[in-house]
């Protein structure tokens, strides 16, 4: 036959490593080591041993699962309990039970079934030869079959046929695609509504979750607010709520006027409360938290890291922008309210965001 | 067809189905499945079919088990769960959420912790379950990584396997973000950050995704078709395919004694492979069981329902996603007081370059590329285009050894920084220094490791030739009669022996003429990759060496190996 060995490039033919094992190494393989008994093959006595081992580990498992139903019939539910903390540790117990439980009835099971295979069932290593993946001839054979299954469609001689189903192969699959636009029916479909949240021209400050809105007096210097637009609450669905509520969200801090350095909207603070977006620009995380003496906004999923006194620059992470700033200023009651939206979309960047 | 014809069976062949009596009972319950779906065929295929046994061979099953033992935890789970973003108010046992507005996915997972008898139980079963699967799955990568069990003819059984690591990737994330409480909700959320940072689509993918903008009230149901039915079928499809495949290629075994590439040494399905195998999915479900009734996982009463603004210090992704989140980490986004982020001018007001987010995209893109063509790479680098069945020691092919380690190191760098707050609050360390550190290791390390990988198997490989020639120290210095002090080695036996001899290390190609006789650019940039990967080699002891070595040891070569052995023992007494 010869097809292993010195195939060429084209044969087709399987060359496997090893061939030639004789000769080529330091010594010849010596075939398997000799066979050592087990002390349960030659000792009767061992070999009881281990079966009262494994009898034991199967009992070990019928005792798991008994537990296992101690645990959840013995327990109870927790709506069972008329004290909400006595209702927390049964649980806890229960689920302990149940787990040991289970643990012991499974592992009983398989340490028995194991322990078993190893000491009692034979242990001689068996040696199987290895089949050829295939041989040369029956390559050769659907070989043959292949070309002549082609042959017979004619397929390659009538190029126009073939042409037109390679297009309305390619095409047919589209609708597939495009069936899935309306994934995003949403009326405002598009990306112009990044650009807009619920904040506009004189839209309250409230706090976030109470909704009272927040005098400049409430804040002292280096404290800091979780804001959200007065307007949200007026939202009725739920899932709508939370997307404006993911646009709209704002931290709000106190510092000195003093210790803002070169502002370049000095205009949008108010006696040194700044607002800023809680979105961060790097993949959306809130931004929230502060440190008051440092003036730093932390982001706790990158780290990311804003400069409140510097207009939120970027002091650390991998922010690639600042947070956009709320324009503020105080309405005719004292209450702070927003001059305007943000002047650029908050949040991560995307594609079409440009020069905002 | 016009010419007559020819059975190819005789008609009493065909009898003999139904005439046939057997004698046993065994023999009447085959008989009946053999008449209906012939079952003796399979039996006598696998009923004493040949496993290699070895320790590492486990991994795969191990992922395998906890891949069942997750659908199966998950399948109840479903019995309760309701993927819904539709709000209610919470009534349930869990006293500091009631009377909380929520959605009804949040409800019902809370639901099945604290009023379903077990549900807590089964719902840490499937979430240990799902971090074992990835896990056994990725050590079970190592291992046919190291061991070089993914050449011919198992290549495209490894690119099944990163498919199987990447799927058991996305239903692990998947699942992650069902409970819509804070914690998955801005899990999601850094992903929709993530795909909005991809140039030209990735802003639409993600309001086809969300169903509009993140987070709207579409993206849970529709993660709980991926999760619950795509993704299970696609791993359930991808892992008969490569169970498949290892029944048709038989296992790989370790070199030794007995083994060869021609033959499988291992233990008979019927009874022992059986009963162990059978016996170990036991015992990884009583281990899972363990560790979901004495250890907590994702305690998502803590959270609260998701919400835009609250967010927790300290969040860790499942641990498999570590590596993306880490690699998002160290990224910086400024250089200096210059934005990496970028626009690029356009008549419609420009498109942006989220840069700080798609470049720590390219590492893993280059991993995952890099493991789906990785056996068909190797074989062009090294040349080796045979079928190999005997597994590599992992010293004996030092290059793949120390770029498999670099890769780990690359690998476990990004997984690192994904934990940098957590190991600077407990280490009481700088965050920010961590983070500069890492922005350095994440380059140097896999270059260090490379090296000294490289350097550690050559130095096994020397050992194995020393013992190979010179044998075991003995630990017995003998004074000869001139008074010279020599320590006495034993010769390994010759099953010892075959061990550290039997592997290849072929002398570098240089390039190779093609069928034109031409040398091409791209084949001399093969000879070159070639001799990085041979040049340093350690060649086995060939057999004029050892037969010198014999000489020269005691100058009676057939007096060694065991003898010596036997000698020593009688030494000692």
């Amino acid at each position: 036959m010869g097809e292993h060995g010195n195939g060429d490039r084209d044969s087709g033919a399987v060359i496997t490593a090893g061939e030639g094992d004789k000769g080529s190494y330091a010594i010849d393989n010596p075939g398997l080591p000799p066979h050592r008994p087990r002390l349960a093959d030659v000792d009767e006595k061992a070999a009881k041993r281990a079966e009262r081992q494994v009898t034991a580990l199967f009992l070990v498992s019928i005792i798991g699962t008994v537990v296992f139903f101690v645990g959840y019939f013995a327990v109870g539910r927790m709506d069972e309990f008329d004290d909400y903390f006595d209702g927390m540790t049964a649980l806890r117990l229960q689920n302990t039970l149940l787990g040991v439980g289970a643990a012991l009835a499974m592992l009983g099971i398989g340490l028995g079934v194991v322990h078993w295979a190893k000491t009692l069932m034979p242990d001689h290593e068996i040696v199987e030869d290895r089949k050829p993946l295939r041989t040369e001839q029956d390559r050769q054979e659907a070989e043959k079959i292949v070309t002549e299954v082609v042959e017979e469609t004619q397929i390659k001689r009538r190029p126009l046929m073939r042409n037109t189903l390679i297009a309305a192969a390619l095409l047919a699959p589209l609708p597939g695609i495009v069936m899935f636009r309306d994934l995003d029916r949403s009326e405002d479909f598009g990306v112009e509504r990044l650009r807009h949240s619920l904040w506009d021209e004189g839209v309250r400050l409230v706090r976030d979750p109470t909704g009272t809105p927040i005098r400049a007096a409430d804040l002292t210097v280096g404290s800091a607010m979780h804001v959200i637009p007065e307007n949200l609450r007026e939202i009725s669905s739920h899932g709508e709520r939370l997307s404006e509520k993911a646009k709209a969200v704002v931290l709000l801090m106190r510092l000195n006027p003093d210790e803002f350095e070169n502002p370049e909207h000095p205009e949008w603070t108010h006696e040194g409360i700044i607002a800023c977006s809680k979105v961060c620009t790097h993949v959306g995380c809130p931004v929230a938290l502060y440190e008051r003496h440092t003036h730093h906004l932390l982001c706790p999923c990158h780290q990311s890291t804003f400069d409140a006194s510097q207009e939120f620059k970027v002091v650390f992470g991998p922010a690639g922008r600042p947070l956009p700033q709320l324009p503020i200023t105080v309405d005719d009651e004292g209450f702070l309210v927003a001059q305007s939206d943000f002047q650029e979309p908050v949040g991560p960047t995307y594609w079409e965001r440009g020069n905002a | 067809m016009s010419t007559p014809h020819t059975p190819k069976y005789t008609e009493a062949q065909y009898l003999e189905v139904d005439q046939y009596q057997p004698k046993t009972r065994t023999g009447r319950i085959t008989n009946y499945f053999d008449q209906r779906v012939g079952g003796t065929s399979i039996v006598k295929e696998f009923g004493r079919k040949v496993f290699p046994d070895h320790w590492t061979f486990m991994f795969g099953e191990v992922a395998l088990y906890s891949f069942v033992i997750v659908v199966l935890s998950g399948a109840f789970l479903t019995f309760w769960f309701d993927p819904s973003m539709a709000t209610t108010r919470y009534s349930g046992s869990y006293a500091p959420l009631q009377g909380l507005e929520m959605s009804m996915a949040y409800a019902t997972a809370l639901e099945l912790s604290f009023d379903v008898r077990g549900g807590l139980f089964m719902r840490q079963v499937h979430h240990w379950g799902a971090l074992l699967f990835v896990l056994a799955m990725s050590i079970h990568m190592l291992r046919v990584f190291f061991t070089g069990a993914f050449r011919k003819p198992r290549e495209v059984n490894w690119v099944i396997g990163v498919a199987l690591l990447l799927a058991g990737m996305a239903a692990g994330f998947t699942g992650y973000s069902l409970p819509d409480e804070v914690l998955s909700g801005n899990g999601l959320r850094i992903i929709d950050g993530m795909i909005k940072a991809i140039p030209v689509i990735g802003t639409y993918i993600s309001f086809f995704l969300f169903g509009g903008e993140f987070p709207g009230n579409e993206v849970i149901p529709r993660l709980y078709t991926l999760h619950i039915f795509i993704i299970p079928a696609i791993i359930l499809i991808l892992i008969a395919i490569h169970l498949f495949l290892v029944v048709v290629h038989k296992h790989t075994q370790y070199p030794g004694p007995g083994r060869t590439e021609r033959n499988v040494v291992g233990y008979p399905v019927g009874p022992v492979y059986a009963a162990k195998a059978g016996g170990f999915f036991f015992i990884v479900a009583g281990i899972l069981s363990l560790i979901s009734g004495t250890f907590q996982i994702n305690a998502l009463w803590n959270y609260g329902p998701y919400d835009p603004s609250p967010v927790q210090a300290g969040a860790q992704p499942d641990w498999y996603i570590g590596p993306f989140e880490g690699v998002l980490r160290l990224m910086p986004g400024y250089i200096g007081d210059m934005s990496l982020e970028f626009v690029i001018p356009t008549p419609w007001g420009g498109n942006s370059v989220a840069t700080p987010v798609l470049i720590p995209m390219i590492p893993i893109a280059i991993l995952f590329l890099g493991m789906f063509i990785w056996p068909w790479l190797e074989a062009w680098i090294s040349g080796d285009k045979k079928e190999h069945h005997l597994l590599d020691r992992p010293r004996n092919a030092p290059t793949r050894t120390a770029i498999g380690a670099a890769t780990v190191v690359f690998y476990c760098i990004m997984w690192g920084m994904g934990s940098n707050d957590l190991i600077a609050t407990h280490f009481q360390l700088s965050l920010n220094d961590i983070t500069y550190w890492s922005r350095v290791l994440i380059f140097l390390g896999p270059i260090i490791t490379y090296i000294l990988t490289k350097r550690i198997c050559l130095a096994l490989q020397r050992k194995d030739r020393e013992t190979a020639l010179h044998g075991h120290e003995a630990g017995i210095i003998e004074v000869s009669p001139d008074g010279e002090f020599h320590e006495r080695h034993s010769r390994p036996d010759e099953y010892e022996l075959w061990t550290l001899v039997s592997y290849e290390a072929p002398e570098p190609s240089g390039p190779q003429p093609n069928a034109k006789g031409k040398i091409t650019r791209t084949e001399k940039f093969r000879a070159w990759l070639n001799r990085i990967w041979w040049e340093d080699r350690v060649e086995p002891v060939s057999r004029e060496e050892y037969l010198e070595a014999l000489e020269h040891d005691h100058h009676e070569p057939e007096a060694l190996g065991p003898h010596t052995k036997r000698e020593l023992e009688h030494n000692k007494h």
